[in-house]
């Protein structure tokens, strides 16, 4: 499990004197399911495009298998890619697409034949093989562009943005869909994209990008319990995230308070960014409150309250299973374990508190924007 | 890719109705009627000064003397056809491959001798080539042999391809432009190596174009007296330049019977070669 099948050493990249990529390092473990995940213009399609040839570094190696590949075209990389919005040859069918690299190997028909129609029933596309392909629908296509992209059995496959074009019902289940042939076929998927559900629910590792630079490589557990920048804790999840001074090991204080953490190694009196999560933060009565608040806003999410309470002007946000009403005066419970603190970083106030938020801004943010 | 939106059925308003009226009149007026004058003249002959039905015209097409002189024009026009795509496609994916800003400077230089009329460029043509003409001496006085290609089937093409070869570059170029890069990134990704990428993507999705531009560089050239003309001589007579000749004669019967048979057998063509292209990804002229 543990080979590095795929390598960045100290990449960087520019187009027209702009740095899209600069001193990025990474590998890639084989059979793994990795996602490049950050906003638009992070870098993280370029990173793709360098691993599948079609771009190149302007610094540092590329490393597949242990072979240094910087100057192979991509043509002779066993590396396949879904692109964005798929990239179907328009002027050939289902079958024909799908067969299109095997042909070009040439590979005998008797056995295109067979390997196509296993990975029409792979993607669930058996019956299809005659349709032209501008006429599927998204989801059909994106499955046609898996199809084609699998049959010549890469060591890699990489995956653009795969589910971008898709509503949100197709996606969740492409997800699972995806997870599951990468399951199967034991390929290393590397996968981007912008949607950190998306990256937390398929990934074995996370790789964070902002601004051409890694923030952080994780499980997906790691980097959600343990983000290393206010970044992305904010990235990744909802997150307060606070002020805050190291006292000693094992104690932090925010909001004017004292808390026990479960962190240490800072240094006495260091200035920190506290991390706390809403859901893990309880709603008690104001007498057995440490921080005391009063709610400004509720929204329900469903199985949940998602609700902003203001503490001395900083708005925090909470979720609750129980209904509170907008201006209760209510109690903040926060256990040590749910305190994360992190070094202060270039992110550090980048990140307020929830006092702009609304369900308006969080809509404007899923919008995809084209990338670099 | 393309939908093919359905006629409404929303009635449309006065301006959308009657917006079409006169481009209906003109073509009646000119395009129609014109082509009903000709079927008329073809099928009958004057004698004795009435005009009587007659079919003897048409069959004049298919004596010998005409056959060899159609047969001669479609070799020409083949000839210069090929030329045409030979040289029209790769400078159509070069001009597609640069920047924006470049094509349209490049595209406009491809324009440019368009704007000029068509005469005056075959006769500039003429001039240049002619056996005293601006080459020749040019090559006399440095040493050179003289090229003596003038009044012969070669400065025939060489006038064709001048002045049709844009119209094989535009149709191409404007497929080409459209064409998705990411297509050829993906079968780059999928095991095609340069040459695979242009025989298995970009030719295959350029070749409505391709139909295009070939359609309109060998119908003018196949129908040409000017260029003939001009630059020909008796060994290069051409069908276009026998219609005109039995024109100029007053011998309208004639003409029109050869204009006839010469339209009907590039509708034929042009039906065959649509046949093989009932593909709808755009191959017009922009």
């Amino acid at each position: 499990m543990n080979n590095k099948l795929v390598e960045l050493k100290n990449v960087s990249k520019s187009f027209d004197g702009e740095i899209v990529l600069s001193n990025v390092s990474l590998y890639i473990n084989d059979k793994e399911f990795i996602t490049l995940l950050g906003p638009s213009g992070c870098g993280k399609t370029t990173t793709l495009r360098i691993i599948g040839g079609f771009e190149s570094a302007d610094e540092g190696d590329v490393i597949f298998d242990g072979e240094r590949i910087n100057d192979i075209p991509p043509y002779k990389r066993s590396v396949n890619t879904v692109f964005q919005k798929y990239a179907l040859f328009p002027h050939l069918n289902v079958y024909d697409n799908i067969a299109f690299g095997l042909r070009v190997a040439k590979v005998k028909d008797a056995e295109i034949k067979e390997r196509v129609s296993e990975m029409l029933s792979l993607v669930n596309l058996r019956g299809f093989e005659k349709r032209n392909v501008s006429l599927l629908s998204g989801g059909q296509q994106q499955r046609v562009a898996i199809a084609r992209a699998l049959i010549n059995k890469p060591k890699v496959l990489l995956l653009d943005e795969p589910l971008g074009a898709l509503d949100l019902k197709l996606r969740k289940d492409m997800q699972i869909e995806l997870k599951k042939i990468q399951k199967a076929t034991g390929i290393t998927f590397v996968y981007v994209t912008h949607d950190q559900e998306e990256a937390l629910s398929m990934s074995d590792t996370i790789v964070v990008m902002a601004n051409g630079k890694i923030q952080q490589i994780g499980t997906p557990t790691d980097i959600y319990n343990e983000p290393k920048n206010a970044f992305v804790a904010d990235f990744i999840g909802e997150s307060n995230i606070l002020d805050g001074v190291m006292l000693d090991d094992y104690s932090v204080k925010f909001a004017g308070q004292e808390f026990k953490c479960l962190d240490f190694g800072f240094n006495k009196n260091e200035p920190v960014d506290v991390v706390v999560r809403p859901e893990d933060v309880d709603v008690v009565s104001v007498d057995k409150g440490m921080l005391v608040g009063t709610v400004s806003n509720v929204t329900f999410k469903g199985d949940y309250y998602e609700i902003i309470v203001d503490v001395k002007g900083f708005k925090w946000m909470l979720e609750t299973s129980d209904y509170v009403g907008v201006d209760e005066v209510i109690g903040l419970y926060i256990e040590p374990d749910a305190i994360h603190t992190m070094k202060k970083s270039e992110y550090s106030n980048m990140f307020g508190d929830y006092s702009t938020f609304s369900d308006e801004m969080e809509h404007l943010s899923d919008i995809v924007e084209e990338e670099v | 890719m393309t939908s093919v939106p359905k006629k409404s059925k929303v009635r449309r308003s006065l301006l959308q109705r009657y917006a079409a009226a006169p481009h209906i009149a003109w073509a009646i007026l000119f395009i129609i009627a014109p082509l009903i004058f000709v079927a008329y003249y073809a099928f009958t002959d004057t004698v004795d000064g009435s005009v009587v039905f007659s079919i003897e015209n048409l069959k004049t097409f298919f004596t010998p003397t005409y056959l060899k002189i159609f047969s001669r024009s479609v070799g020409l026009a083949l000839i210069s056809t090929v030329i045409c795509l030979l040289l029209g496609y790769p400078i159509a994916y070069f001009i597609s491959r640069t920047k924006p800003k470049t094509q349209r400077l490049l595209i406009l230089l491809i324009m440019l001798p368009m704007w000029m009329n068509f005469i005056i460029r075959t006769y500039s043509i003429s001039e240049l080539i002619k056996d005293t003409g601006i080459i020749n001496s040019f090559l006399g006085k440095i040493g050179i042999p003289q090229m003596h290609i003038y009044g012969k089937e070669g400065a025939v093409v060489l006038g064709m391809v001048y002045d049709y070869l844009p119209y094989m570059i535009l149709p191409i170029y404007s497929v080409m432009a459209k064409l998705d890069y990411r297509l050829v990134e993906a079968a780059g990704d999928l095991g095609c190596n340069s040459f695979k990428v242009m025989t298995k993507v970009i030719f295959p999705l350029s070749r409505s174009g391709v139909i295009s531009g070939i359609t309109m560089v060998f119908v003018p050239s196949i129908s040409t007296f000017y260029i003939s003309q001009k630059l020909g001589g008796p060994s290069t007579l051409l069908i276009g330049d026998v219609i005109e000749q039995s024109y100029n004669a007053s011998n309208y019967h004639l003409a029109a019977a050869l204009s006839f048979v010469l339209m009907v057998i590039l509708l034929i063509g042009l039906a065959v070669v649509n046949k093989y292209t009932d593909d709808d990804s755009g191959g017009m002229l922009i």
